[in-house]
């Protein structure tokens, strides 16, 4: 089962995990790693303290785009299920960003996977961040963190 | 015969605006589409290209009624 949501809204990772789980196909309990990343924004990037950010996105695009990439990697790792919430619109520090959550048989194919969604999604789903720094001051972000 | 063209981000800024539309030709590639839209000589070789939600290559070929997009490096997640 994949379920894959860009939000305009805040959310909360725990809640839309627990919510996921009560679909019927896990009552089988097949599946036997759970691997789950949250990305939350923070108050620091390149020595600035940043007071708040917006992100935006080319709707069509990002739909797609993360489609393919949760679809590659469910193959590739032979996953049960995919839970995928990336953020849009203004945030302020602590705020979830990005939630990837993945089932699988074993733990080894739960966390390279959960990695590579995240590794793929930086690099290639269409979202840019704009941050606003202590002084008021608007800049964006131009390059990803190593990681 | 036209194909839309979209900006992003820090270009959409940088161009004032967030969309263009330029007249389709046979043989036309996503770097003269660029040029048409900006008025600019060149592609620059740090801006993004997708073709239909697509990404795309600078000598790519775009078919008519396409849906073409610039955009810095993303930096979700």
């Amino acid at each position: 089962m994949l379920d894959i949501q860009v939000c305009e809204q805040g959310f909360d990772p725990w809640h839309e995990l627990a919510t996921f789980q009560q679909h019927p196909d896990f009552a089988a309990g097949k599946s036997g790693a759970n691997a789950v990343f949250v990305g939350t924004m923070r108050d620091f990037n390149e020595g600035d303290t940043v007071q708040a950010m917006t992100l935006e996105h080319y709707p069509a695009m990002t739909t797609r785009q993360l489609q393919t990439l949760v679809q590659e990697t469910v193959t590739r790792f032979r996953l049960d299920h995919v839970l995928l919430r990336h953020r849009v619109g203004a945030i302020r520090p602590g705020d979830p960003i990005v939630l990837v959550a993945v089932w699988s048989a074993h733990r080894a194919a739960g966390f390279d996977a959960c990695r590579q969604i995240m590794e793929t999604l930086k690099h290639n789903a269409p979202f840019w961040k704009r941050e606003t720094l202590s002084d008021g001051s608007l800049r964006w972000v131009e390059r990803n963190t190593a990681g | 015969m036209s194909i839309r063209v979209l900006f992003f981000a820090s270009l959409r800024e940088q161009l004032g605006r967030p969309q263009a539309e330029v007249a389709w030709q046979p043989e036309m590639t996503a770097s003269q589409v660029w040029c048409l839209a900006t008025g600019q000589t060149r592609l620059p070789g740090n801006v993004l290209v997708a073709c239909n939600q697509e990404y795309c290559r600078g000598e790519s070929l775009i078919d008519d009624a396409a849906e073409v997009a610039f955009f810095p490096p993303v930096t979700g997640g």
